[in-house]
Order: C-alpha cells, then sequence, then structure tokens
C-alpha cells in the first residue's frame, strides 16, 4: 500500500470539504478500497473515512418502504428486524454477501458507489425503485448506475441514504462464485401491484433489466411464465468461472427461482 | 505520514505512532508482538486473521488499524483466562481435534466465538455458513463443525445460571 494521509470526519459538510482535495478517496467498510490499495492498484493522497459521521448511518421506516444511511454495514441490514419485516428480500440479499467478516465492515454506499458487475445491492437498487440521495441530489435508482464500476455520481459527491419502496413481493436469487460469493448472475425480482421489475446482477458490465421477463410476469406472476424466455448473452460477461451463455441461461433459471422464492 | 493509534486489545490499553496505512493486523502482529493472529492469503478470503474489534469479526487483514482508533480488540491471545484456562471454545477444537497444523486455527476460534455469540445453537448447517470466511487445508471442516457444536454447547454451560426473579 502506498502512503495516504488518513482523515476522519464526524460530519458530512467536513467529509464534502475534505473529499475535494485531489485524489482523495472516500472509505466505507474498505472491503473492496484496502484490498485495491494493497495491491497498489490505486494511489490516493487522501483516505476520508465517512465512519464517525452520525447522518450516514441507521436504518428508518420512510414513506412505507426505507431509507438506509449510507455507512450501514451488510451484517446491520441482514439483522435488522426492521428490514425483515418491511422488505425481507433486502435482509436476505444483505446476508449473502461476501462472508460473515465482510459483512461486519462493508457497508451499502461502499457497494453501490463502486458498482462491481458482480456486486449484489445494485440488483435491488434497480428493482425496488431506489433512490439515492447524496449530499447535493437525489438520483433515480434507474439512473444511478452508467457501467462497469461507474454511477452517474460526480467527483467528490457523497451518498448519504438509500430509499427503498416496498414491493408487495419479492425475492433475489444469486448463482454465487463459490470462492468470492460474488454473483455469477444474481437476480431480484419484485412486484409492486400489477407492475413487475426483474434487476439481473453479474451477468453484464452493469446491473440491468429484463424487460421481457418483466412483461410475462406482469401478466402473470408465476415462475412457468418464463418458460421459452431467455436474455440475449451476446453482450453479458465471459470470463473463467462461466460463459456468456452460461450467464444468460443462468438469469432466466435465478429470474424463475427468484419469483418462487417470492411466492 | 504517521498517526497515533490507541485501542484497548484483550482488556488493555495500548497507544503507538504508526503510519496510517498500517493494517490492523501488522499493527497487532508488530507493533504489539500479538503473533497469534495470522497472516494468510493477506487478500481477505482466507480468514486466518480474524479478531474481534468492537465484539464483531472482521479480517484484520483488511482493517486499518486506524479504523479501530478507540475500539476494544480481541485477539486469540485474549480467549483464555488470566490462569490459562482455555476458552471453552479452544477446549473444543482441542477435545475434538478440530486441527490439524494450526495455522488456521486462531481465525477459525474466534470467528467460531463470534458466530456462537449471535446463535447460541448453531446446527452444523449453520456452522458451516457461519465460517465461510475461515479456509482450513488439513482437516475437511468435519471435525472443526463438531468442535464448534461442542464448543457451543461448552458456552452455553458456562454462563452463569439465571437468577430467579424475586
Amino acid at each position: 500500500m502506498y502512503a495516504f494521509t488518513y482523515q476522519r470526519p464526524t460530519s458530512l459538510a467536513d467529509a464534502a470539504a475534505a473529499i475535494q482535495a485531489e485524489e482523495a478517496k472516500l472509505l466505507g467498510g474498505g472491503q473492496t478500497l484496502l484490498p485495491t490499495l494493497k495491491q497498489r492498484l490505486a494511489r490516493p493522497t487522501d483516505l476520508i473515512d465517512l465512519g464517525a459521521i452520525p447522518e450516514l448511518k441507521g436504518i428508518r421506516e420512510a414513506d412505507g418502504g426505507l431509507e438506509i444511511g449510507a455507512f450501514t454495514r451488510h451484517a446491520e441490514v441482514a439483522h435488522s428486524d426492521l428490514v425483515k419485516r418491511v422488505i425481507p428480500s433486502l435482509a436476505s440479499l444483505a446476508e449473502g454477501i461476501g462472508d460473515r467478516q465482510v459483512r461486519n465492515m462493508g457497508t451499502i454506499g461502499g457497494s453501490i458507489a463502486n458498482a462491481d458487475p458482480s456486486a449484489d445491492y445494485p440488483s435491488a437498487v434497480v428493482a425496488l425503485k431506489a433512490t439515492v440521495t447524496t449530499d447535493r441530489r437525489s438520483i433515480a435508482g434507474d439512473d444511478f448506475f452508467t457501467g462497469m464500476f461507474e454511477t452517474a455520481l460526480e467527483p467528490g459527491e457523497i451518498v448519504k441514504s438509500v430509499r427503498f419502496a416496498r414491493p408487495d413481493k419479492a425475492a433475489y436469487a444469486k448463482f454465487r462464485n463459490p470462492a468470492s460469493r460474488y454473483a455469477i448472475v444474481g437476480v431480484f425480482v419484485a412486484k409492486f401491484g400489477a407492475e413487475v421489475r426483474v434487476a439481473v446482477t453479474g451477468a453484464a458490465g452493469s446491473v440491468f433489466r429484463a424487460e421481457a421477463f418483466e412483461t410475462a410476469l406482469s401478466a402473470d406472476f408465476r415462475a412457468e411464465a418464463l418458460n421459452g424466455l431467455s436474455v440475449e448473452a451476446d453482450g453479458l460477461n465471459a470470463d473463467i468461472h462461466a460463459s456468456a451463455d452460461y450467464r444468460a441461461h443462468l438469469v432466466t433459471v435465478m429470474a424463475k427461482r427468484a419469483v418462487e422464492a417470492a411466492g | 505520514m504517521s498517526c497515533t493509534v490507541s485501542m484497548t486489545v484483550n482488556g488493555k490499553t495500548v497507544s503507538r505512532e504508526v503510519e496510517e496505512r498500517t493494517l490492523l493486523v501488522a499493527f497487532l502482529r508488530e507493533h504489539l508482538g500479538l503473533t497469534g493472529t495470522h497472516v494468510g492469503c493477506d487478500t481477505s478470503q482466507c480468514g486466518a486473521c480474524v479478531v474481534h474489534v468492537d465484539g464483531r469479526s472482521v479480517k484484520s487483514c483488511t482493517t486499518l488499524a486506524v479504523q479501530a482508533n478507540g475500539a476494544e480488540v480481541t485477539t486469540i491471545e485474549g480467549l483464555a483466562a488470566a490462569d490459562g484456562t482455555l476458552h471453552p471454545m479452544q477446549a473444543a477444537f482441542r477435545e475434538h481435534h478440530g486441527l490439524q497444523c494450526g495455522f488456521c486455527t486462531p481465525g477459525m476460534v474466534m470467528s467460531a466465538v463470534d458466530l456462537v455469540r449471535e446463535n447460541p445453537n448453531p446446527t452444523e448447517a449453520e456452522i458451516r455458513e457461519g465460517l465461510e470466511g475461515n479456509i482450513c487445508r488439513c482437516t475437511g471442516y468435519h471435525n472443526i463443525v463438531k468442535a464448534v457444536k461442542a464448543g457451543a454447547e461448552a458456552m452455553a454451560g458456562a454462563q452463569p445460571a439465571p437468577v430467579a426473579a424475586e
């Protein structure tokens, strides 16, 4: 790891001022950033630890859904009675991230700001009609992820919280990489009245919605409604873990499992 | 670029001047001489470096020492009683032969203790799931799972009996 200056601001305003320094980086739980630094793949001058800012913490009920502070760790979401009651599928997604020790450190804000193509949370942000609130504005979940490791966040913009709508039914099904536990393919299915949203992570450079699946499930919310449907393999990720064709196949399989789990 | 890091490690307050990039595992091993916490993969996968920070298990190879500034840290050296009596989980690992080479054992025991704190009576499946962040290349896990089950029972037995309401 290259040397850096560590800062631990206690207010959002101080963090916003500190991050303006050239080559400064925000530190959430550090479960991606620290390995990146250890490999010397990045060389920030300053690390701004967001862990001491009360405004970034906590889980609240909001507009019938949930508002989760950016510096809320995966384990807190997984074990929260409030999350289990209001959006249980979100608690179960959080419980499946990484391993126990990673969940004890990693944060939701860090996960979505990093926008790893195989991360779990992006699927929930899109499927659960989330709104990402930053220190500058609100960004619709549908507009937040713009590409592989790319988001709509501007340089120095800080995620404050993520607000999720409460679905009638929802579930997340993931085919995970057994070593890293990242999603080779993960599908989040959420039903809001007649509207169904199907968000796919792991399969492409960034999370995307499977619109044909959504149309079919809006008409008939059963796994069988997806028979014969698949996403185009062209352009999907291909690596040592899974080919593009296999990922395309998994999208349908995971979508069906999610529909069944949603009940 | 150095800073002062202070924390409570195994009940003792410590303070050291370190570089800000110092990892918690390096702080424990190199600055405090607590070499029971191991560095295995150094990529947050194997779990040999697991310690407790404010009661939660974390991978100390993927935590900065400054992130634990002011925290209560427990390492494998802090589990046994002052008179040397092993913690029930340590005793269970010995009794059930939950180790061969022993390199992963400190992390396994720390993860197991954290798991049982949250779930005092875990099933075999819950134990295996709870130890996903710890890799052992010797045992095949079978005896580790047995040890954690026995350790959990011993920990429950070691709790002081509830005082009857008057």
